[in-house]
């Protein structure tokens, strides 16, 4: 495309702003026995180096671990060696797919590509997790992207693969399966299922199957190991959610202690059914009208719904449902903007335990600043910007008064940053009272809680409605 | 919602530049940073202990005061406020303190003090006449000039990684050059005095401001032929002018001219004893000189033409500030030094008195003037380039 040089710009700024985040403290820097996440990492190092992959899931006893030396291992040199390891990986995997996902966009401008390229890019929440506590969220959100790629343009196959990959990597990313199974599904009915839709059927089933039983093919050995590994992925016993997390049982709690009182297979059931009783409509939606809009949509929706309604959790489980958002930011730039603040803010206890306050508070300046330069967001707030028209036409014919969306929704964005701005400033300059030691992160989880909710409720909305002008308008990819 | 957008002061795309890189700059206060930062440190806490007249003698630590009084009087009104920061950096027998708190002081008020470089970017940029090209932003010659002066990465890495206060500093170089183009020659002139009493390098340029401030404002006039009009000379212009620069340097040096401490402030302000070149040598004249004299001693010592008893043992490549001889070439005194930068600097002199352009002109005589004492300049620091470089941006973008 023309116009490189400017790609290469936004790239670089986007490692700039990364490299010099991971110069700041990680999870559990100092801070023995339990240290964080970045000794999570060096210990899985350690073992996957050091055992034979049967051993890899056999972690029963604890005192092996207190017999390798290198635990709690930390230097500055070694703190290097992390934080490029962070950086090659997301070079490799997510910014390349971040970059090609904004050249393929159709119908705008390749300033508005390279502009799209660097919001994204500059998105707080993944480049605090990932270079500031320290993950390696990039290698399975990468993969993903390449998945929804590679679907979007119709190369199924290879984006099932990446998707395969992707939850292999990390299981995580099972919050897009349905997303992902109900479009090639979709795909699938609409070629007929007795001519092409089946071969593609059957194609993709076995690509999938393939790629499990590769990656899986080390731990197939004993029955005992799989289990092992299942058990170790999906940990049930945790309980309905571990520490404070924006989602409806966490809140939920704070009024009835929902996690004493009910015992815990009344709590599973409850939690699944809220979960796929959420979603359904989307993806039964997307299942009868395939499209690459409506597969983002899903996405959004259908991450945003297992956040919220799970099992088990964490709070940066929200950048699974970041990431949708990223991509449809081109097309609701004001709602992806808002959506992505909310996401950072609700991560803020996490980030300030790890001593992440001053980059978090800029990079967010930065995003918001990148953001409301490229897209103009608070010029696009009527109701066909906000793609609410055809929902706002149905609910007139009940209430011929309501004309005042827009204007509500404004508001809402008004009271929600202001009370976000309030909460951080709270936060971070007085303490909490002494009978309640929680209050500032409670009333965080809580606050983004209620943002999330509006937010599940505004994406299933576009979702359905969207019927009606889809089959008219022309496909947009 | 519009209130908003202007309160986010992003319907401007020089805004956007400059809190683009306040961010970046705020970002970068975790990196490393040099023994300048207790340099400075140790500045704060001498001239906000002890009185006027141990400023230029206090020697403590091994970083003395050795800027012009008013960077000095800057650096007592800043400990004013650190002291909300962390009192503990005040005392001058705390060397090589470093708190979290000393540290974000310290870069903010560098980060802070960027606001009048940022000032002096958009008034540069307001000299420049941007019609002519295109509606494309990015090749509009004002944008252009502002990314490659407000993200210049030399200044960047320099301020903010390093840790010095350049950034205001050629912000008041470049105002003086913007008041001079927009024919504000007095306020040019008081600018540059000001800023000659904050950092006494800046005299590598003094040349340049003379000589086109006695050509081109004292003489109000040309003959049609570009040449001097000796009639045309103004008394009050060239009064006015030694006027604002004696005030200026009466304000700054008179305290010490006061309690007879001059020589001991000059002392400070040309550490002569410090040597041809810094501990890490300036890509400079000299340093060739050098390299080619080390060059010759090993040839000479193979061939047996030296007696290796007589090479003098200090090493000038040992990364230590000191004085030494040379072993083959003749030694190099301050005053040759001096001799070789006004030999460079003459031609361009030589244009800006025999044939003013103007202000352009001026610039460009500006440019080479920086570049020349860079060359041939007597203990010089990598760091000068950037005395050369930022001008010469400017300088580029007029001829866009």
């Amino acid at each position: 495309m023309e116009k490189w040089y400017l790609m290469t710009v936004v790239v670089l700024i986007g490692l700039t702003v990364r490299w010099t985040v991971s110069l700041n403290s990680y999870s559990g820097a100092g801070k023995p026995p339990m240290f964080g996440d970045y000794e999570a990492q060096r210990h899985w190092q350690e073992i996957t180096f050091n055992l034979p992959v049967k051993q890899w899931a056999k972690f029963i006893n604890p005192d092996w671990i207190a017999l390798h030396t290198s635990r709690g291992y930390e230097s500055q040199a070694h703190k290097l060696f992390m934080r490029t390891t962070v950086l090659i990986a997301d070079l490799l995997i997510y910014i390349p797919a971040v970059v090609l996902y904004c050249c393929c966009l159709k119908e705008i401008s390749t300033k508005k590509k390279i502009a799209n390229a660097l919001c994204i890019l500059l998105y707080p929440g993944l480049i605090l997790i990932d270079y500031g506590h320290f993950q390696y969220n990039s290698v399975s959100l990468g993969f993903a992207l390449w998945g929804v790629l590679g679907i979007s343009c119709d190369c199924d196959l290879l984006g099932s693969l990446a998707f395969c990959l992707a939850i292999n990597y990390k299981q995580m990313e099972l919050y897009h399966a349905l997303p992902f199974f109900c479009f090639l599904l979709g795909k699938c009915f609409k070629k007929g299922l007795k001519g092409k839709g089946f071969v593609l059927l059957v194609k993709l089933a076995c690509i999938v199957v393939a790629s499990f039983v590769l990656c899986w093919l080390p731990f197939f050995t004993e029955r005992e190991q799989t289990l092992q590994v299942l058990r170790r992925l999906f940990p049930v016993d945790r309980g309905l959610f571990e520490d404070k997390v924006a989602n409806i049982w966490c809140s939920f709690n704070v009024f009835l202690k929902i996690k004493d009182i009910l015992p815990r297979h009344i709590q599973l059931i409850m939690s699944f059914c809220s979960t796929f009783l959420s979603l359904l409509p989307a993806c039964i939606k997307l299942i009868l009208q395939p499209s690459s809009k409506g597969f983002k949509f899903t996405l959004v929706s259908c991450a945003l719904s297992f956040f919220l309604f799970s099992f088990q959790v964490h709070e940066k489980s929200i950048l699974l449902v970041s990431l949708p958002v990223c991509l449809v930011l081109s097309e609701i730039p004001f709602m992806s903007t808002w959506f992505l603040l909310v996401s950072t803010f609700s991560m803020l206890p996490l980030l300030l335990k790890d001593e992440l306050l001053m980059p978090s508070v800029v990079t967010t300046m930065a995003f918001f600043i990148a953001c409301v330069t490229s897209f103009s967001i608070f010029e696009k707030t009527s109701e066909e910007e906000l793609q609410l028209k055809s929902f706002s036409i149905s609910v007139r014919k009940y209430l011929p008064c309501f004309t005042f969306l827009s204007r509500i929704i404004q508001y809402l964005f008004l009271i929600s940053v202001i009370t976000m701005v309030l909460l951080t400033l709270m936060t971070v300059t007085l303490d909490p009272p002494q009978k309640l030691p929680d209050l500032f992160s409670v009333l965080v989880c809580f606050v983004s809680c209620l943002n999330f909710l509006f937010f599940l409720v505004y994406f299933n909305i576009i979702i359905m409605w969207d019927s009606k002008s889809g089959r008219n308008q022309k496909k947009i990819s | 919602m519009a209130a908003l957008t202007i309160a986010t002061g992003t319907g401007n795309w020089f805004s956007a530049l400059a809190l683009g890189v306040t961010l970046l700059k705020c970002l970068l206060i975790p990196t490393y940073h040099s023994t300048d930062f207790e340099v400075h440190r140790n500045w704060l806490a001498i001239t906000h202990s002890l009185p006027i007249s141990q400023w230029y003698y206090e020697a403590t630590s091994e970083w003395t005061l050795d800027y012009p009084p008013f960077f000095a009087w800057f650096e007592y009104i800043l400990s004013h406020v650190a002291k909300y920061f962390d009192q503990e950096m005040l005392n001058v027998h705390n060397l090589n303190y470093s708190s979290s708190r000393t540290l974000l002081f310290q870069r903010f008020s560098v980060i802070f003090m960027d606001v009048l470089f940022v000032y002096a970017v958009r008034e540069c940029c307001k000299c420049i006449d941007g019609k002519k090209v295109g509606k494309e932003l990015t090749e509009k010659p004002k944008f252009i000039l502002s990314v490659l002066l407000l993200w210049n990465f030399g200044l960047l890495i320099v301020d903010h990684i390093h840790f010095q206060y350049n950034g205001f500093l050629f912000g008041l170089m470049l105002l003086s050059i913007a008041r001079l183009f927009q024919k504000r020659h007095m306020e040019g002139a008081f600018l540059f005095a000001v800023l000659l009493h904050f950092k006494h390098i800046y005299l590598y340029v003094a040349p340049a401001y003379g000589v086109y401030l006695l050509r081109s404002y004292c003489f109000t006039a040309n003959k049609p032929d570009g040449s001097i009009r000796w009639k045309s000379f103004s008394f009050v212009r060239v009064i006015s002018l030694g006027l604002v620069v004696f005030l200026v340097s009466a304000l700054s040096l008179g305290p010490f001219l006061a309690l007879n401490q001059l020589p001991q402030v000059f002392s400070r302000l040309f550490p002569f004893k410090r040597g041809l070149c810094h501990a890490y040598w300036a890509p400079n004249f000299w340093a060739l000189y050098n390299a080619l004299d080390k060059v010759l001693s090993v040839i000479g010592l193979k061939l047996k033409f030296l007696d290796p008893n007589n090479i003098p043992k200090a090493s000038m490549t040992s990364g230590l500030v000191q004085q030494f001889q040379h072993t083959v070439l003749p030694s190099v005194t301050p005053l040759a030094t001096l001799i070789c930068t006004l030999i460079a600097i003459l031609p361009s002199i030589f244009c800006l008195w025999f044939k003013p352009q103007g202000p352009r002109g001026f610039l460009r005589c500006l440019t080479l003037c920086a570049l020349s004492s860079f060359m041939f300049g007597w203990h010089v620091h990598e760091k000068a380039i950037l005395l050369a470089i930022l001008p010469m941006r400017i300088g580029k973008n007029k001829d866009v």
